[in-house]
Formats: C-alpha cells, structure tokens, sequence
C-alpha cells in the first residue's frame, strides 16, 4: 500500500512538473501524452496485474518484463533525440563563439588611414 | 625572400596548444608570406601570447573563446581572412612545425597554374619517415575517403594546403573535429573546384611524435569517417 501512495505521487509531480512551461503545439501534444502516461502510470500501480494481462496480449510473460522493453526502448528513444539536440546545440555554440572570436580578432590589414596622416607607416 | 609577391595571400594556422613549436612554426612563415592568421583554439599553454607577439611581422591571432576542434578552427580562420577584401590565395598550415614554408610557397604558386585548391600530398613527395601502422591507417582513410568523395587522391589527411577565394568562400566547414579533412575533399567535386596534388616534406619531429597519439588519432579519423 506504501508503495503504491509514493509511486502514485511522484508520477503526479511529474505529470505537473512536465506539464507546466511555455509553448506551442508541441506543447499541448506533450501535455496531452502526459496525461495519458499519468493515468496508465496510477492505473498500473493500482492493479499490477493489468501489466501482466497486456504483457500477454503481446506473448511477454510477465508485467515487469513487458515495463523493462518499454523503458528500454524509451532510454534509447532518448538518447537519439538528445543526440540531436546536442549536435544542434553544439552548432549554435560554434556559430556563437566564431562571432565572438571574429569580433575581438584585430583587423586583418592596418586601415588605411586618412584622416591621420601622422599613422606609421606598415610593412 | 620578397613577400610582396605574396601580399595578396594568407596562411591559416589553427593551433591547439603548440607554445612549444609555434614560434619557429611562425618565424618560418613571416620570412616568407607577410600574413599570417593563427586561430588560437582556446589553448591554456599560452600558444595565443606567443602568436600575438608576431603583430608586427604581419601576425593576426584570432581567439576562440572555447575549444571546438581543428575543423571549427580552420573555418574561423576562413572566415576572417574572407573578411579582407585583397585576400585572393590562402594556405592552411598546421601549427605544429610538421610542415615546410618553402612548400606552402610552392603550392601557393601553383594555384597560378588555374588550379582552385592544391593539395600538399606526403605520398607524392619524399617517402615520409612514418611507422608502419600510421601509414596504414592514413592509407586506409585516402581509400575510403577517395570512394566516398569520388575523388582521386594520394592523401587526403594533409594540413597543408593552397586555395585560391572562391575555394575558400565554399568551404563552409561544420564538421568540428578531423572529419574537416574528408569535408574539405568533398568540397573539391559539390563544388565543382579545380584541383591538383603536389608534393610535400612532412616533418615527424620528436615534439610531434611525442604530442602526437598516432593510434588514437588514427582511430578517431576512422570512426569520424564511418561516423559520418
């Protein structure tokens, strides 16, 4: 019963945790996928059988194996979307310190000045 | 040597901690090419104050603010030599002294044979002083690097290199690390630039064979073309 009172109130925090922050219609698909994962999420820990019971619907023996593929799945579904974020992160980096670079770089040849004349003269 | 034959050229030297060799690296350029672009990769032995103190032979030290790789560093060097209106050739040169200046003079001159980009070819010149599992491996990325690129090259992983501004300007760099070499090949065919390959000295000093990690680096150039 313990198990089931902490497991239920992390998976609301989540969900409102998540839930929260600013957005389009990514957003609101998320939000809606949100809910849908806290309401599985509060019924599986309800009823642990209902894991079994779709486990084999899909010839996997046990609830907790079925949990362990889809999490595995998830993980990797993760790490190949932060993957992307990250190298699309690191290219914004790269263009944002070229900036800084190129901007505090002195001038590739002395101006030609002008104005004063009294410039010494460069080889 | 007369560097005004050579007014309108710069050479582009990423550097990655190299304060050991870049002062004589850059001793040797200025004698002959009167500009110079040295891209400071974010390095913490003080390689960036060595180059500044070369302002006055014709020196530029372009900063990063962060470590990004010797493709990003090659690129930012691009970007800042296009800057000057007068650049027409420019030259790659690796910092690390493994290169001759008489060779990048030789390349540079033969851009004016209408070539866009001459490559400096260690298989082409001197049969370079390297081991046997270093051959290999370079030889093994040329290969695969020929067919990926649809290229015809003898070696595809040399610093050196002679480029006139439209090759330059079509550059356009993203890989970060030492995928650039690969990217800078493929360049020659989307780009439909002239190319020729001339042969080069390749100098493995002490200093580089001590900095250097052959086999590791020969690793990461393999998984980075694999990777790709």
């Amino acid at each position: 019963m313990v198990i089931q009172i902490v497991l239920i109130a992390a998976v609301v925090l989540i969900a409102l945790v998540m839930g929260r922050g600013q957005g389009a219609r990514g957003q609101a698909l998320r939000r809606l996928g949100l809910a849908a994962f806290a309401v599985l999420a509060v019924a599986s820990i309800l009823r642990p059988d209902m894991l079994t019971e779709v486990a084999q619907l899909v010839n996997v023996g046990r609830g907790t194996d079925l949990l362990l593929y889809v999490l595995i799945v998830v993980f990797l579904t993760y790490v190949s979307t932060r993957y992307v974020r990250d190298q699309r992160a690191w290219r914004q980096i790269t263009a944002l310190a070229r900036r800084v670079a190129l901007i505090e770089a002195p001038p590739p040849r002395p101006e030609p000045s002008v104005l004063d004349a009294s410039a010494s003269g460069d080889v | 040597m007369d560097r005004a034959e050579f007014d309108d050229l710069w050479v582009v030297v990423p550097a990655y901690n190299e304060a050991q060799v870049i002062g004589q690296t850059l001793t040797d350029l200025s004698a002959c090419f009167p500009h110079v672009c040295v891209v400071d990769d974010a390095s913490n032995d003080g390689s960036g104050q060595i180059a500044e103190t070369f302002f006055d032979q014709g020196v530029r030290l372009v900063t990063h603010p962060i470590n990004m790789g010797q493709g990003a560093a090659l690129q930012t060097g691009f970007e800042y030599v296009l800057s000057d209106p007068l650049m027409a050739r420019a030259v790659t040169f690796d910092a690390d002294g493994q290169h001759l200046a008489a060779d990048a003079v030789r390349l540079a001159r033969r851009l004016g044979d209408g070539f866009d980009v001459v490559l400096g070819s260690r298989f082409l010149g001197q049969a370079p002083d390297m081991g046997r599992l270093k051959r290999v491996v370079l030889k093994t990325a040329v290969a695969y690097t020929n067919v990926s690129a649809r290229v015809r090259l003898t070696d595809t992983h040399n610093g050196l290199r002679a480029m006139n501004r439209r090759a330059v300007a079509a550059m356009k760099l993203t890989q970060p690390g030492m995928a650039h070499a690969t990217e800078i090949v493929e360049r020659l065919r989307t780009e439909r630039l002239g190319y020729t390959e001339e042969g080069v000295e390749i100098h493995y000093s002490e200093y580089s064979r001590s900095k250097g990690q052959p086999l590791l680096n020969a690793v990461n150039i393999l998984v980075d073309l694999l990777m790709r």
